[in-house]
């Protein structure tokens, strides 16, 4: 599996370390239910087998976090970004 | 037909022509008791305790595909009950004691090999987190006995013992340890259970549950609808993609999960032995094969198959353990998709809808836990309350705190 990052280009899949899906927003801790959301928020998974958003770190390259879009069924990469709101330009 | 010297011999001289299929064809009834999803060795050791130990025989196992196509037929077949925290241990040495009946209990040969399971450490803290296992196992009643270096190189000559980069200190050895043909434990609880009337389809894959008013009635498959009062799920690598069919949202990421076979050797490691410095096990087939594993790819796959950096992982360690084993070729590799949980630890419990029960999240470690977890998943099915070693496997933990962290690594699945 190759990773194609947006500021090294494309590297082995060695070089970048995993977080997991990407797009979890941790919750108010002062809102109400926040024992629920974070119940939800730190342990329950969508864990699809298709398409997933998820979280992959450069570390043996430019040490930027990526939002690469991945089909868990066969490892194909359809997109790798900067995760919104972070700068947008490599470097 | 039941199996012993006499049939062999038997059959031996009347030209092999009278042996019968070990289970039936069975087509799928519009309605059983209970129906078990995945017929794995967890959904096949569950049906074959609600039969002999509940008296349910009107219960169907489906399978998506062939029997011992899943997890079962890929795991690297080591069996071993070492473990550390105190809701695990009770259930890891039932299911070694079931273990060393199986043969006995299903008249089928699965080649239960206690050939002893041996976990080395390179360092002093190491001596003294394993030497601390050890004592957990004892206090169980567990076998646990811990190797100076000498003892060690007793069993393992050829090893690294004096490397510089990761001498080996000396390792705990639990001797009840060791391996089961994995494919046999799916075909001996299959013919077991269809001796007392489990019905057994194959190539019926779930594609729907079928949920009213909150209970559920029964699976729609790609053989119709079955129905029945209790829904049983037994299909880790998979629980999510088929709980959520529920509605259900699980603690649980799918990974892949690599294992290597290499060309046939002459008797060359007599036990298990595992590299701890690395992530590297290996055990010798009967065949003579070295099978061997190591970490989980890491990322989130449904693929059974995975990629070359942890292949080259695996094979540093062995490297670094075994350097007698440079010129070695592998002959296979495959991966196989577990359930990771969020704290490394299983589940069996009932979920909120009634009549769907759970068995699931088995991480890298399920093989194992068979005999135990079909023998607890029945009791559960069966009398609506958990078995008593399997009572902390439970699916609320998560929101109670009482997480079962065998490695204390929190809630990132890829580092269990």
């Amino acid at each position: 599996m190759r990773i194609k990052c947006p500021h090294c280009g494309e590297r082995d899949a060695e070089e970048f370390s995993y977080r997991g899906a990407a797009g979890l927003e941790r919750p108010d801790p002062h809102a109400p239910g926040a024992a629920a959301a974070f119940l939800d928020y730190i342990y329950m998974r969508d864990n699809p087998a298709g398409p997933l958003c998820e979280l992959w770190y450069h570390h043996a390259g430019c040490r930027r976090w990526l939002v690469v879009t991945r089909d868990t069924r066969d490892h194909a990469i359809t997109s790798v970004a900067f995760p919104p709101g972070a700068p947008q330009e490599p470097g | 037909m039941r199996y012993s010297i006499f049939s062999l011999v038997g059959q031996a001289l009347s030209g092999n022509r009278g042996w019968t299929p070990a289970w039936r064809r069975a087509a799928p009834k519009p309605h059983y008791d209970v129906v078990i999803v995945g017929g794995g060795g967890h959904g096949l050791a569950t049906a074959y305790y609600l039969a002999k130990e509940h008296g349910l025989t009107d219960v169907a196992v489906v399978e998506k595909g062939y029997l011992g196509s899943g997890n079962v037929g890929r795991n690297t077949t080591i069996v071993r009950s070492n473990y550390l925290l105190p809701e695990n241990i009770p259930f890891y040495e039932w299911s070694m004691k079931l273990w060393e009946g199986l043969e006995q209990e299903l008249n089928f040969n699965v080649m239960v090999s206690q050939r002893g399971v041996l976990n080395l450490f390179h360092s002093d803290a190491q001596r003294n987190a394993f030497a601390r296992r050890g004592n957990a196992m004892r206090l169980n009643g567990v076998d646990a006995e811990l190797l100076d270096r000498e003892e060690v190189r007793a069993m393992l000559p050829f090893a690294d013992l004096d490397g510089a980069r990761f001498p080996i200190l000396g390792g705990l050895l639990q001797p009840r340890g060791g391996t089961v043909r994995h494919d046999a434990v799916a075909w001996g609880y299959a013919r077991a259970a269809d001796a007392r009337g489990v019905d057994i389809v194959e190539n019926c894959e779930v594609t729907g549950i079928s949920v009213a008013g909150g209970r559920a009635h029964g699976i729609e498959t790609s053989r119709g609808f079955i129905g029945a009062d209790r829904v049983a799920l037994s299909c880790a690598g998979n629980t999510s993609r088929v709980a959520a069919m529920a509605g259900l949202r699980l603690p649980i990421e799918s990974h892949v999960m690599q294992a290597f076979v290499s060309e046939g050797l002459k008797p060359l490691i007599d036990n298990v032995v595992t590299f701890g410095a690395g992530h590297f096990y290996v055990s010798q087939s009967d065949k003579g094969g070295l099978v061997f594993g190591g970490d989980i790819d890491g990322y989130n796959s449904y693929a059974q198959r995975g990629n070359l950096p942890v292949m080259e992982d695996v094979v540093e360690g062995a490297l670094a353990l075994f350097p007698n084993l440079g010129r070695l070729r592998i002959l296979r590799n495959w991966g196989g998709i577990v359930d990771m949980s969020m704290d490394g630890s299983p589940i069996i419990d009932k979920t909120p809808v009634d009549g769907l029960y759970l068995n699931g999240a088995w991480n890298y470690g399920g093989f194992k836990a068979t005999p135990a977890a079909g023998w607890c998943f029945a009791h559960l099915i069966a009398k609506d309350v958990p078995h008593e070693t399997a009572a902390a496997y439970r699916l609320d933990r998560f929101a109670r705190g009482a997480l079962i962290d065998e490695k204390g690594m929190g809630a990132q699945p890829n580092l269990h």
